[in-house]
């Protein structure tokens, strides 16, 4: 076990040169001067002396590039153009919030796609299996920002249940929209999986031997059925969870989160190019740990996978 | 399977059907539309801002009293290009880089692999994200944002394929009769790649389309005042409480078409591809 988490740290490592290379690159295609680009235009000549001394904007591009990763192991992501505030510090500030958004998204589309995917796989062909499915459909194609918007109109403008927007201090009620509007495609997503696992689990021998023994239809479906089909879905769920940074971006702007998703928005909107790419390699690298986290852990749970892993590597 | 069974079950499955009827029509729309329409999408019009869908204007105005359908009418040309063009992009060069990886195997795929592995490891909006904002924004650079962000899906797919297939008998017969790398890779693994790489380009085209909306959504896409579905909901979203017509009906467009290349895709690979179901 020890040597598999050894090997896919090691392994994480060069993805992880790879995604600050591109994010290299692109800050070279900036327009302008990328030590300016990096420090920000106030910046206070002593820092933008240690970021040219670090870039050596006139060395060849592959000391450039280590320059940047020596900035990068510092903690050094630059300092926003408008605030001149440093981008890593800013990003610490809000992830809280952007994760707090998130996690209450994934238990939605957790909850609400597995019950889903479920519903249409007991009920399979019949009006229940057909709702189920345009939803699923519907969910991967509707846009997040849209979606927001929509739902905003509803229950916030129309029918006034919840609050429109902001943080509203940590209140529930404001978290809901939010919520619902970052988790619905991976419910869509969740509910397909789960629909065809448990397809997949009910159609084994098991099965007709719990509802031989006399076991309610219920127990058969919760107790054995699923719980059996859980491993896909599991699976999906965690790989899934960085895609959640994505549709922060949307998400966050729409409700007026304070988060790194509308970060970015300000950074887009103001081409604040620090922040921008700031949030694109944060984004990468929170979503390639969450990988590599749910893999072991993942490996950890699965004594079936351990053990074939272990075949492996004798 | 032959390509009159595919269209004889579209006709017999009714919501396939209609996903492909819609989707003609769009592409109608989009090819003679805007010479259709009654308005000038650009032409403001300031006596009538803000107006609800009337009979003179079917699906009301915007915050510059521009007319809705027209403006929609003329966006589903970007997001029809955008969608359609990223795919064909993506497809071949991640079909290249697959087939690279996959027949020379050890360090080219080694190699090969670790790039494609750095490609998705972003997600895939902010990625997209991080490469339009450094280009003047327009339709290329959408283009190109999206592709940059999705050929490795297609290239690790691919790659797989290739895998299998250069083990099938008939390669290395072809290879044994002395035939050249580039007529096996071309001639006997590409075409036997190639219904399921149409399957997943055609699952895709959706996501490119929601993708490029929520780019311009953003302001990184084509520029105003050249309509397009993501920019009409950004720009009209603050009225969202007194003018909803400006925001729902452009999002419909949008999710309109999408539903309806989804459902084909997922046909398609029902069809062309029982291993990918989902």
């Amino acid at each position: 076990m020890l040597v598999y988490i050894a090997k896919r740290i090691l392994l994480f490592v060069p993805t992880l040169l790879g995604i600050t290379l591109i994010t290299f690159l692109l800050m070279q295609a900036l327009p302008g001067d990328p030590v300016q680009g990096m420090a920000g235009e106030r910046a206070n000549p002593e820092t933008l002396a240690r970021i040219r001394a670090e870039l050596g904007a006139d060395r060849p591009l592959p000391l450039q590039y280590l320059g940047y990763l020596k900035l990068l192991a510092q903690g050094e992501l630059g300092r926003s153009y408008y605030t001149n505030r440093k981008v890593a510090d800013d990003l610490l500030q809000k992830f809280p919030n952007t994760l707090k958004l998130a996690l209450t998204a994934v238990l939605f589309a957790s909850m609400g796609g597995i019950f889903l995917g479920t519903l249409s796989a007991v009920k399979r062909g019949t009006a229940w299996d057909k709702v189920a499915s345009v939803i699923s459909v519907g969910g991967i194609s509707i846009p997040v920002f849209w979606l927001g918007l929509t739902l905003m109109l509803i229950f916030a403008l129309y029918l006034r249940w919840l609050p429109p927007s902001g943080m509203g201090n940590g209140a529930f009620a404001y978290l809901i929209l939010p919520a619902m509007t970052l988790g619905t495609y991976s419910l869509a997503y969740i509910s397909r999986i789960t629909r065809s696992s448990m397809i997949d689990s009910m159609s084994q021998p098991y099965i007709a031997t719990a509802r031989a023994k006399g076991l309610s239809e219920i127990t058969v479906i919760a107790k054995h059925a699923l719980k059996n089909s859980l491993i896909p879905i599991v699976t999906i769920i965690g790989l899934d969870l960085g895609s959640y940074l994505n549709g922060a971006v949307l998400t966050e702007t729409i409700f007026g989160w304070d988060g790194i998703g509308r970060y970015a928005l300000d950074g887009i909107m103001k081409r604040d190019y620090p922040v921008i790419m700031g949030v694109v390699l944060f984004g990468a690298v929170v979503f390639v740990a969450m990988n590599l986290l749910v893999d072991i852990t993942y490996r950890y749970l699965d004594p079936r996978v351990r053990v074939s892993g272990q075949e492996q590597n004798p | 399977m032959m390509k009159n069974e595919i269209l004889q079950d579209i006709r017999s499955n009714k919501l396939v059907l209609t996903a492909a009827v819609v989707l003609a029509l769009l592409m109608a729309t989009a090819a003679i539309g805007p010479l259709l329409v009654h308005y000038d999408p650009l032409a403001m019009d300031l006596d009538s801002l803000r107006q609800p869908p009337s009979g003179s204007h079917l699906l009301g105005t915007d915050s510059k009293g521009r007319d809705i359908l027209s403006r929609i009418v003329h966006g589903s040309r970007v997001s029809l290009a955008v969608g359609i063009t990223a795919s064909l992009f993506s497809l071949t060069i991640g079909t290249f880089a697959g087939l690279l990886a996959g027949y020379f195997g050890g360090r080219i795929n080694m190699v090969l692999s670790q790039v494609f592995d750095v490609f998705l490891a972003f997600p895939s909006l902010l990625l997209a994200i991080g490469i339009s904002a450094v280009m003047p924004p327009g339709l290329l650079s959408a283009m190109l944002a999206i592709t940059i962000v999705s050929w490795a899906g297609f290239a690790r797919l691919v790659r797989g394929l290739t895998l299998s297939l250069k083990e099938q008998t008939y390669v290395e017969a072809s290879r044994a009769i002395g035939a050249t790398t580039g007529r096996i890779l071309f001639r006997h693994i590409l075409p036997n790649a190639l219904p399921l790489l149409l399957v997943a380009g055609s699952l895709r085209v959706g996501g490119f389309i929601l993708l490029e909306a929520a780019l311009s959504f953003l302001g990184l896409g084509v520029q105003p005042p050249t309509p397009t579905w993501g920019s009409m909901i950004s720009l009209n979203r603050m009225y969202i409480n007194s003018a909803p017509w400006m925001v729902i009906f452009p999002g419909l467009a949008i999710s309109i078409t999408v539903i309806s290349f989804n459902i084909l895709g997922d046909f398609l690979r029902d069809k062309l591809d029982p291993r990918m179901q989902v």
